[in-house]
């Protein structure tokens, strides 16, 4: 309830009283009574698989609705957003990283970057030249000479890396990764971190990353586990 | 969007080929039998035309018309040549064509005839015969042959042709005495013309001289008929039927019933065209059957297909995944997939149509040679189109099924990768 009140430090995500359950079900696999992110913040949200992490980030793309509570990105309310609205508000706002398999693999490197500046305005404007800030990201992450290639013919690493391109073309406000390093060996886990860190600082991308491992956590401004935050039950047996 | 998927397909270019090549292969098909169908039919109702009656001895409709244009079977009776003569003289008569039939060449009907054959007959769109080599008979002894007659044994001008009394496998003995010369044949028509020996109805009088009982006299082995070529030969007593044209076609009633009401001999007169619509009716069972069989390979062609799409989609759900995440809406992904079914059978009609008219274009000279039917080339018509149409139809609702699956699919999983 700290960050309530309006002015320079309205969170970016503001969760309030959420709850959860599948359609069919009663038990609710979640039920967070507060979850905030801080513009610019990079936030460390733990939990091993199976703790409703992915049913959590799902919940804060707006790909599926609480029962109870509010979810409030940007202060846009999500409930208030019809399923379009909420597609197109995720795609203005939002990148996003998988585990692995990122990457459409009919398409090549550089089409893959520039594939979220397909579907929303907002970030091809903000890109201004689409082309060239996807130059730039392959450039930053060292994917230039690499941008033509089928995306297929990259190593896990590199095609994470265009992973993270992609999600950060356009600057959207916020990052979202869903386990992005557990494809990656412990060296280069840390390279790619340190790389999401500085693209996300040139673009003021606040960065929410989703992870069982805890030793990525000592990077974060913040570090929160998902089984402190959410008090449903029925996963408290894991 | 249209971009990624058409990328989206490349890269299933095996199944989306396959896809394509059974959509086609169905259409191919089903508008090859449509297609086949009418030319069968309009060739068949086409074997006569502008001729107004047939008149001959009085039988069934159909039976008259199979022995006098298709030379199938026997003609019950024949008709005297005084009647003819006072029937061809009618003032409503423009022309007649009288046929005499009977005798045959090496399977082939011989019929007999008068010039005026050559000038009034019409086939097909109204187009007269055409002479590929020679001309018309001139003398007693002279033939004119059809077009498959001719090229059966490639027959040469001015070559003898003996005719055998009689028809089929009970054909009794040859006219050797008196053997008759090919002056002329004619071009392909696609009907029973082609498969007929034309001689003058004065030919077939001479050669049946001394044949009154039935078979060869003593005399007319000896030769001494043929010796002549110019002398007078007297008028047929009997000719089998008689094509006529009126001068007008509002006179053909009263013309039909003064044929039917005719005293001296019980004859009838029949509409060619009547009489041949009812002889297809006997046909359409099997026409049909062909074209409920090629509705239903089209039926297997779809579902073929949308058991493809629907293997396919499970092995797609990343891609949804990845889609929906950079911001493609849940019904774009509908749209997708939809789409692409749409363009699969857009694909697959026009290759299909592709392969008909390359096919037809190959089949056309063999089948006008061997089976005398002619195809001609034309582009789709109403009812061709509204079978593609309907085909399109059904490629939409078979698209929706995929289409709503992936639809509830990327709205369930999401941005979640199931694998």
């Amino acid at each position: 309830m700290q960050d309530a009140t309006p002015g320079q430090t309205a969170a970016l995500i503001q969760v309030a009283g959420l709850e959860f359950a599948w359609p069919g079900t009663k038990q609710p696999v979640l039920h967070i009574p507060s979850f905030s992110l801080k513009p610019a913040e990079r936030l460390f949200l733990h939990g091993p698989s199976g703790s409703g992490k992915s049913t959590f980030l799902s919940l804060l793309t707006g790909i599926h609705l609480p029962q109870a509570g509010s979810i409030s990105i940007l202060g846009q309310n999500l409930a208030a957003l019809s399923g379009g609205g909420r597609d197109q508000f995720r795609a203005s706002h939002l990148g996003y990283v998988f585990q692995q398999f990122n990457l459409l693999p009919y398409l090549s490197v550089i089409d893959n970057v520039m594939l979220p500046c397909r579907f929303s305005r907002l970030r091809r404007e903000r890109a201004n030249d689409v082309r060239a800030q996807a130059l730039h990201l392959l450039e930053r992450l060292d994917l230039l000479t690499v941008r033509n290639k089928p995306s297929t013919a990259l190593s896990v690493g590199q095609q994470q890396r265009v992973a993270l391109a992609r999600a950060l073309i356009g600057a959207p406000e916020i990052l979202i990764a869903d386990e992005p390093t557990s494809a990656l060996d412990a060296e280069r886990r840390n390279a790619f971190i340190e790389l999401l860190f500085e693209c996300a600082e040139e673009n003021e991308t606040a960065v929410l990353l989703a992870s069982h491992d805890q030793h990525l956590a000592t990077a974060f401004d913040r570090s929160i586990s998902l089984a402190e935050i959410n008090h449903a039950t029925v996963n408290r047996h894991v | 969007m249209f971009r990624i998927a058409l990328f989206s397909m490349l890269n299933r270019r095996l199944t989306v080929v396959l896809a394509i090549l059974t959509v086609a292969l169905s259409v191919l098909l089903l508008v090859g039998v449509e297609r086949l169908r009418t030319e069968a039919r309009n060739s068949f109702s086409n074997t006569v035309s502008g001729t107004d009656l047939i008149v001959g001895s009085r039988t069934g409709s159909v039976q008259l018309l199979l022995y006098s244009v298709f030379r199938v079977g026997n003609a019950t009776n024949n008709i005297g040549w005084d009647s003819y003569l006072k029937l061809a003289h009618d003032p409503r008569v423009a022309w007649t064509i009288p046929i005499s039939l009977g005798d045959s060449f090496k399977g082939f009907p011989v019929l007999g005839t008068t010039a005026d054959y050559f000038k009034y007959l019409r086939y097909g769109d109204e187009q007269p015969l055409h002479f590929t080599r020679g001309g018309m008979f001139r003398h007693t002894h002279d033939a004119v042959l059809g077009a498959n007659v001719a090229n059966k044994r490639n027959y040469v001008l001015g070559q003898k042709i003996v005719l055998t009394h009689g028809s089929g496998d009970g054909a009794l003995s040859d006219h050797s005495d008196q053997p008759f010369t090919v002056v002329g044949v004619l071009a392909p028509t696609g009907t029973p013309v082609d498969d007929s020996v034309h001689v003058s109805l004065d030919g077939l009088t001479a050669i049946h001289e001394g044949w009154q009982s039935g078979s060869a006299s003593i005399l007319s082995t000896t030769g001494i008929y043929a010796a002549d070529e110019n002398r007078a030969i007297p008028p047929p007593e009997t000719i089998t039927a008689f094509y006529v044209g009126l001068k007008s076609r509002t006179s053909l009633f009263s013309y039909q019933r003064k044929v039917n009401q005719y005293r001296e001999e019980t004859l009838m007169a029949i509409m060619p065209g009547v009489a041949l619509s009812e002889l297809w009716q006997l046909m359409k069972v099997a026409e049909q059957a062909l074209l409920i069989v090629s509705v239903f390979v089209m039926v297997i062609g779809l579902l073929g297909m949308l058991t493809a799409l629907l293997t396919g989609l499970d092995e797609r759900r990343r891609e949804m995944a990845i889609l929906r995440s950079v911001g493609a809406r849940a019904w774009q992904i509908f749209l997708l997939v939809m789409g692409e079914t749409l363009w699969l059978v857009s694909i697959g009609i026009l290759l299909g149509m592709s392969l008909l008219y390359l096919a037809l274009l190959i089949a056309r000279p063999i089948l006008r040679e061997t089976y005398s039917l002619n195809i001609s080339l034309y582009w789709p018509t109403r009812s061709e189109c509204g079978l593609l149409l309907a085909t399109l139809l059904a490629g939409a609702v078979i698209g929706a099924i995929p289409a709503w699956r992936a639809y509830r699919m990327s709205l369930n999983d999401g941005l979640s990768q199931k694998i």
